[in-house]
């Protein structure tokens, strides 16, 4: 099947390509539905990304958040017409110590190959998840990030030591509102700090217990772990306060992507015995983990309901740079596609 | 019930010096109506894929829908008729015969030679047919149309910005359709050019849908060209 591909082709020009789909294959046919922009996608549009990068990645779809409706499944173990989640990462091989995420080989949509933005998405059986009714599709639709938070806030539960009084978050954007909810129902017995700039942004995390200004935290301030959820110019400065504030042989994870290196002051976190972990990106099992959240806690999905900024009928390729352009413009929030094109 | 009408009654005589209609004609490795076929076989609100074509390419084309799809697949081809809606009236007897005609019969027709169609578009199709009747697939015009009655020198030359493109599909109400064509007269269905106009010459309305340029009826071996560089390859790991 000649299928409808809508692929960057150099910064904010979107052209439609056609790529052969084997319906009588071993893939689930799935139609696009609610899809939600990432930083990352963004990124790739305005063409903030290398020369290098933009060279080899392009042309390509973009978006690697969304959800669908099973259309076609040629071995018949999804039905037409269920609402499922489409697994961005695709692993190449199976590896029994290594994640499926971390694993070199693997690929990434709209980032290593083809993003959500098509008439039909083609996908392995293992890359579809059936998304319960009841929750919302347009909350679903950025599912993706919530499961790299889920990713992340579960290697925290293997690693971090078990004195977990309080801990902090750094971040008061999309994901660390996002890490800090999840958090909130992972770790219910730990008292939660997010340490932010922006005092509207902050007054939105009102499950945490304190929410400090970055520009004055009290010097006795301490917590056992952190969670750097801050990335680009400011990781610097979130990773020093952190190891200021962090008590020994607590953790640091990241979370927030820096294209640049950061300078860490290393001789502190050797005094402290600091365990410092990066996270990124996420498998099936976190996002089955994430849906079994949702279903378990639904006001965990009308929490991030208030993450929502703007939803865009999307019916042409002008409405796609409608969409990209209202995204860049928003002052925090998610981005929402309503994929009728 | 919903069901999509493949019209691959041409016999190609447009493209070229070949024999093959141009249906047969691969892109991408596979005949086009294979590929326009896949456009209705995963959509799983088709109860049948009726594809009509002429009679001696009748063993030819099941040949491809039996290489080309499972066996139990939903896809039957039978013979078209004499010109495009006598094709389309043999399609509703096969329904007729087969499942009945009843309020609640669309069907979807399409031409074999549009393999770009998208899902919006067959979406769109069915739900217009199923509340307004009728409907036909278009795109703003372009170029200027111009009309010649003598074909020597222009009579008319109609304000672009009504005029449009017809594409395909067209959907429609199969009993509607059906009843309407039989109360045409001998001269009301000689200057039919497409399904649509049935209902127009009947004073009945026919709701538009908004076509995709690139939803092109191959037709000529240059708009093969077009579809072969519209075909993306695949970039090796990135």
């Amino acid at each position: 099947m000649l299928n409808t591909v809508y692929q960057l082709t150099e910064p904010r020009k979107i052209e439609t390509c056609f790529k052969n789909i084997d319906v009588t294959g071993n893939q689930v046919i799935i139609r696009p539905i609610r899809l939600s922009i990432c930083h990352a996608d963004q990124r790739y549009y305005q063409g903030s990304r290398s020369p290098e990068v933009m060279a080899k990645k392009l042309p390509m779809a973009l978006i690697h958040e969304g959800i669908g409706e099973v259309k076609f499944d040629p071995k018949g173990i999804f039905p037409a017409g269920a609402k499922v989640v489409m697994i961005p990462n695709s692993p190449t091989e199976e590896d029994e110590v290594i994640a499926e995420n971390y694993l070199r080989s693997s690929r990434f949509r709209s980032s290593g190959m083809d993003g959500f933005m098509q008439d039909y998405v083609a996908l392995d059986h293992s890359r579809v998840l059936l998304l319960p009714d009841s929750i919302d599709e347009s909350v679903a639709a950025f599912i993706e990030l919530v499961s790299v938070s889920v990713h992340a806030l579960s290697r925290f539960g293997r690693f971090a030591h078990i004195r977990r009084n309080r801990v902090g978050i750094w971040g008061d954007g999309n994901l660390a509102y996002i890490t800090a909810l999840l958090f909130r129902y992972m770790f219910p017995d730990t008292e939660l700090y997010i340490f932010g700039l922006n005092q509207d942004k902050l007054s939105l995390f009102s499950f945490a217990r304190k929410t400090f200004d970055v520009r004055s935290i009290p010097e006795d301030v301490t917590i056992d772990h952190a969670i750097e959820c801050v990335g680009g110019e400011g990781s610097q400065q979130a990773i020093a306060q952190i190891i200021d504030h962090i008590n020994p042989q607590g953790t640091l994870s990241l979370l927030g992507v820096s294209e640049y290196p950061v300078p860490i002051l290393t001789r502190m976190v050797l005094e402290k015995g600091l365990c410092l972990f990066g996270s990124s990106r996420s498998g099936r099992a976190d996002f089955q983990k994430t849906i079994d959240l949702y279903t378990a806690h639904p006001e965990i999905v009308n929490y991030l309901a208030n993450l929502i900024n703007v939803e865009v009928e999307i019916n042409s390729v002008a409405d796609i740079h409608r969409a990209f352009y209202e995204d860049i413009n928003k002052p925090g929030g998610k981005t929402i596609l309503h994929w009728n094109i | 019930m919903v069901f999509g009408i493949i019209l691959a009654g041409g016999v190609g005589s447009r493209m070229g010096d070949t024999k093959k209609p141009k249906q047969f004609i691969l892109l991408g490795g596979k005949p086009i109506i294979v590929h326009t076929i896949e456009k209705f076989y995963v959509n799983p609100e088709f109860e049948k894929i009726i594809v009509l074509c002429p009679n001696q390419w009748l063993n030819h084309t099941r040949n491809l829908v039996a290489n080309y799809f499972p066996k139990d697949n939903n896809v039957v081809v039978i013979e078209g008729g004499r010109d495009r809606n006598g094709t389309i009236m043999n399609s509703l007897a096969y329904i007729e015969q087969n499942y009945g005609l009843d309020e609640d019969t669309i069907v979807v027709t399409h031409d074999a030679v549009r393999p770009f169609v998208t899902h919006r578009i067959i979406e769109e199709n069915i739900r217009y047919a199923q509340e307004y009747g009728a409907c036909d697939t278009v795109i703003p015009a372009t170029d200027t149309i111009v009309e010649s009655q003598d074909h020597t020198v222009i009579h008319a030359i109609p304000d672009r910005k009504m005029m449009y493109q017809g594409q395909t599909p067209q959907s429609f109400q199969a009993k509607k359709l059906k009843e309407l064509y039989e109360s045409l007269t001998k001269e009301e269905k000689d200057i039919l050019s497409d399904a649509a106009k049935i209902f127009v010459i009947k004073g009945e309305e026919v709701r538009l849908v908004r076509g995709e340029t690139f939803n092109i009826k191959l037709t000529y071996p240059y708009d093969l060209k077009v579809a072969e560089a519209l075909l993306a390859e695949e970039k090796n790991e990135k």
